[in-house]
């Protein structure tokens, strides 16, 4: 009812609350399992040690935390090109599938086996096809990303309500209007649900496009390096981890806002 | 008399699927005129939504004829003759209310004068014009089929089609919303066609109600009821609103069918 707008901002601070109290919880858990197993530093570092590797300066006399700024903004924005370019390829495809069940059964067999491959073998072929810039990068993540967005949203424009075609074909409503005017807007939900493990796919997609021998920025290449010193320096992976992490953390919470603005008249929208 | 606004002569329908073929309804003629309040009621499965549909030309008869306003269905429905109202309110959970009963008028290509002025219009008519800017959601079921049967008059079509649209409603909300039905119509000089399970509905709302065997569906009797006008609550205490019901329920109960045990269906939620 329209006390549940009212809620929703009433549950933020608790929320946040919450979240914070679940990262103390981690890291509470991650200290004892520290001293209780008694990790070694280069099993499992102390959060201070990957604190304190930020604050380190690299080779070029630069502290990590630029270092992994600028390298965390390439793979963000190839990611956020990789996701754009993924999100409309999957939606044409899906489009494609819900208006021709003979092109559905042509070309679905091939868009499920293009995931089965791994997405480690395909990467260095991409590299090898366009070059070690940004672009071949994104081509990957959105690799990973058409493939939900194809499946969610094509089945998403056929569970339309009969009775809402129904209401459709007696006001003598043309194709046209009966997709942008029902069909569309009625799988907006499960267009953002896809979008959602969209999100974060894209961003593996551009760190593992980042991987092959050639490229020079991302996260990727900072993840490779410090594995190559992990023995000296093991914080530094582990900071690199974090940081990916929180790109696609960052990326996810994106899509949910703006799912929120977007259909905030659907019920089930969850809380994150 | 004047040429009639619906008429079906010798409709069959019959249903093909892969168990085998069902027949739905079985020589159906029946005539209504311009104006007329027509309830169709019988029990569950006699094809009453199928006979509603085929007028409405979203189902197929297998034979027969329907002309409607003197044309065939389909040109009706292309003409944007119909309004119709479902079980479900079948609104758009992405378009407010006002967007709802806009809806038609975008979807007919209507002027935009008229796209921003006929809808509060509608929304006063049913008494919802502070609901507006809401969320289908945000209302309670009888006041969204409420805004569905806004939405059905938003072209000021000559027939409106109801599928037993209070059937999901309890017992006194459809009362009311039975009046204010009756109140709508006399504004906008629909010709109604209604299809309900509930006997004291049709009685209040109908001029004559077509009584349909089970399946395969066939009329049984039209009784034309004789209330005065306007109908009221106290029509509901009249001892020949009485008298009618029974009837009705009488021809419900003489199919021999039907006589098996079953009582009159007159609840809600006898689907």
């Amino acid at each position: 009812m329209s006390s549940t707008g009212d809620d929703r901002t009433a549950a933020r601070p608790r929320q946040r609350l919450r979240s914070l109290a679940t990262l103390v919880a981690i890291a509470v858990v991650w200290e004892a399992a520290k001293i209780l197993f008694a990790l070694p530093s280069y099993q499992l570092p102390h959060l201070h040690e990957i604190a304190a590797d930020f604050l380190r300066e690299g080779a070029g006399g630069e502290r990590w935390l630029s270092i992994m700024a600028l390298n965390a903004g390439y793979t963000a924005l190839e990611s956020l090109i990789g996701f754009a370019l993924g999100g409309v390829a999957g939606l044409v495809l899906a489009i494609g599938f819900a208006q021709s069940r003979w092109l559905e059964r042509g070309l679905l067999p091939y868009v499920v086996a293009s995931q089965t491959v791994p997405i480690l073998a395909i990467a260095p072929m991409v590299v090898v096809w366009l070059g070690t810039s940004w672009f071949s990068k994104a081509v990957i993540a959105a690799y990973l990303t058409f493939f939900p967005v194809t499946v969610n949203m094509s089945r998403g424009l056929r569970a339309v309500d009969p009775d809402a075609l129904a209401l459709m074909r007696a006001l003598a409503a043309s194709p046209r209007q009966i997709f942008f005017k029902l069909r569309f807007p009625a799988s907006l939900p499960y267009l953002f649900t896809a979008l959602r493990l969209s999100a974060t796919a894209s961003v593996i997609g551009a760190i593992v496009g980042e991987l092959p021998v050639g490229s020079r920025f991302g996260m990727g290449v900072v993840i490779i390096n410090a594995a190559q010193y992990y023995n000296w320096r093991p914080a530094n992976l582990w900071a690199a981890i974090l940081v990916s992490a929180l790109i696609g953390i960052a990326f996810y919470h994106a899509v949910a806002a703006i799912e929120r603005r977007t259909i905030g008249w659907a019920r089930a929208v969850p809380a994150i | 008399m004047a040429a009639p606004i619906i008429e079906l002569t010798a409709v069959d329908k019959t249903f093909e699927s892969r168990a085998g073929a069902t027949e739905a309804l079985r020589a159906i003629s029946l005539a209504v005129e311009a104006g007329e309040f027509v309830s169709i009621i019988g029990p569950s499965g006699c094809g009453k939504s199928s006979l509603l549909r085929i007028v409405g030309d979203l189902v197929q008869p297998s034979a027969g004829t329907v002309r409607v306003n003197g044309k065939s269905a389909r040109q009706a429905r292309l003409d944007r003759d119909y309004g119709i109202v479902f079980q479900t309110p079948v609104l758009y959970e992405w378009r407010t209310v006002l967007e709802n009963v806009k809806l038609p008028l975008e979807l007919a290509g209507r002027p935009r004068g008229e796209r921003e002025r006929r809808p509060p219009t509608l929304l006063r008519l049913v008494g919802l014009e502070e609901f507006a800017g809401h969320h289908p959601w945000q209302l309670s079921g009888g006041m969204q089929q409420r805004v569905s049967i806004a939405r059905a008059l938003a072209l000021n079509p000559s027939i409106l089609l109801m599928d037993e649209p209070f059937g999901a409603l309890d017992e006194m909300t459809r009362e009311r919303l039975n009046q204010e039905l009756l109140q709508v119509c006399a504004e906008t000089a629909a010709t109604v066609l209604f299809v309900t399970h509930s006997i004291a509905e049709a009685v209040f709302l109908s001029s004559r109600i077509v009584v349909m065997s089970p399946r395969p569906g066939h009329i049984d009797r039209i009784v034309t009821v004789d209330l005065p006008h306007p109908r009221v609550d106290k029509t509901r205490a009249l001892p020949r609103f009485f008298e009618l019901v029974t009837e009705v329920r009488q021809s419900l109960r003489e199919d021999p069918r039907l006589a098996a045990g079953r009582e009159g269906q007159d609840g809600p939620g006898a689907r």
